[in-house]
């Protein structure tokens, strides 16, 4: 169990950490959506659009790596079971 | 030929009345090219939006631009940020409030200092900003730029006429506008940065 949870806090900082420097590393907060420009060719004024497109921020950062930290110290007060010895019959 | 020298000046003068009479340029843009963009930097946060619901008509004179007149509207609701959460409270009434109040808007009184080179003029705007309710008289640097004959190059051949484009950047205190003033000035900066480009039409008549 002890092992699990570890095993899962480990995955989790790995998957909130790729998935923020696959997404381009944002330093900001999490957006929904980004800015387009474009420069109108006869006003030559920088036309904004928005796309809508998924880019995690610092906030989905730290996020998981606080639930990743918070699983690894929970884990460290989960006692090690180990194997009872049946008692033996004489 | 003192007489049709006479007649030539008449005319001549005629002429150059009639070419100076000021244009009226309207900002209503379908295509959504005419935006404003908005900057905030916080310690904490740094937000850029834009806004694109730009309206509002703007009387020009090429020959004499001091005299320059007229209002740019904005629609509130078409600011958009990268958050749609963030946007939704901003839009929400403990700030903007987009629907007690659905516009931003500058009426120019008049242009000072200006100055005309070619077909571009810089000059102090002199007007009232009004945000959120809030009126304030404020004085913003453009620069106009008066495109002659370019609305059917805008209009895919379908208008004639004449382009009119303003530029500015000012900046403004969102606390003179009432916004939350004093609160949250480490996430939401009270000072804003704003750009404005926008192009007008006047079509030939």
């Amino acid at each position: 169990m002890k092992r699990g949870i570890q095993i899962l806090a480990a995955m989790l900082a790995v998957v909130v950490v790729s998935l923020w420097f696959a997404k381009g590393a944002n330093t900001g907060w999490t957006k929904n959506r980004v800015q387009v420009k474009t420069i109108d060719p006869v006003t030559e004024i920088e036309q904004v659009e928005w796309q809508d497109k998924f880019l995690p921020g610092v906030d989905i950062l730290g996020g998981g790596l606080a639930v990743a930290g918070v699983l690894i110290v929970g884990s460290l007060f989960i006692r090690k079971q180990t194997k009872q010895q049946e008692p033996q019959h004489s | 030929m003192k007489k049709s020298l006479i007649t030539l000046l008449a005319v001549g003068s005629v002429a150059l009345v009639a070419s100076a009479a000021p244009q009226s340029f309207d900002f209503k843009d379908p295509k959504g090219v005419n935006n404003a963009v908005f900057k905030l930097d916080a310690p904490l946060e740094a937000i850029n939006g834009s806004a694109n619901g730009v309206s509002g008509t703007v009387e020009f004179d090429a020959v004499k631009p001091a005299a320059t007149k007229g209002k740019i509207v904005v629609a509130s609701k078409s600011l958009t940020v990268g958050n749609s959460v963030m946007q939704d409270h901003m839009h929400g009434d403990g700030w903007l409030d987009v629907a007690k109040h659905p516009e931003i808007s500058f009426a120019v009184k008049e242009l000072k200092d200006a100055k005309t080179e070619g077909n571009v003029t810089t000059a102090t705007a002199v007007g009232t900003f009004s945000l959120k309710g809030v009126e304030k008289e404020i004085s913003i640097p453009v620069k106009l730029t008066y495109l002659k004959g370019k609305l059917a190059d805008r209009s895919g051949g379908q208008m004639k006429g004449d382009l009119l484009v303003i530029r500015s950047t000012f900046a403004i205190k969102r606390a003179d506008y009432n916004i939350k003033p004093g609160q949250a000035e480490d996430k939401v900066a009270n000072d804003i940065e704003l750009t404005l480009s926008i192009a007008g039409a006047a079509p030939q008549k």
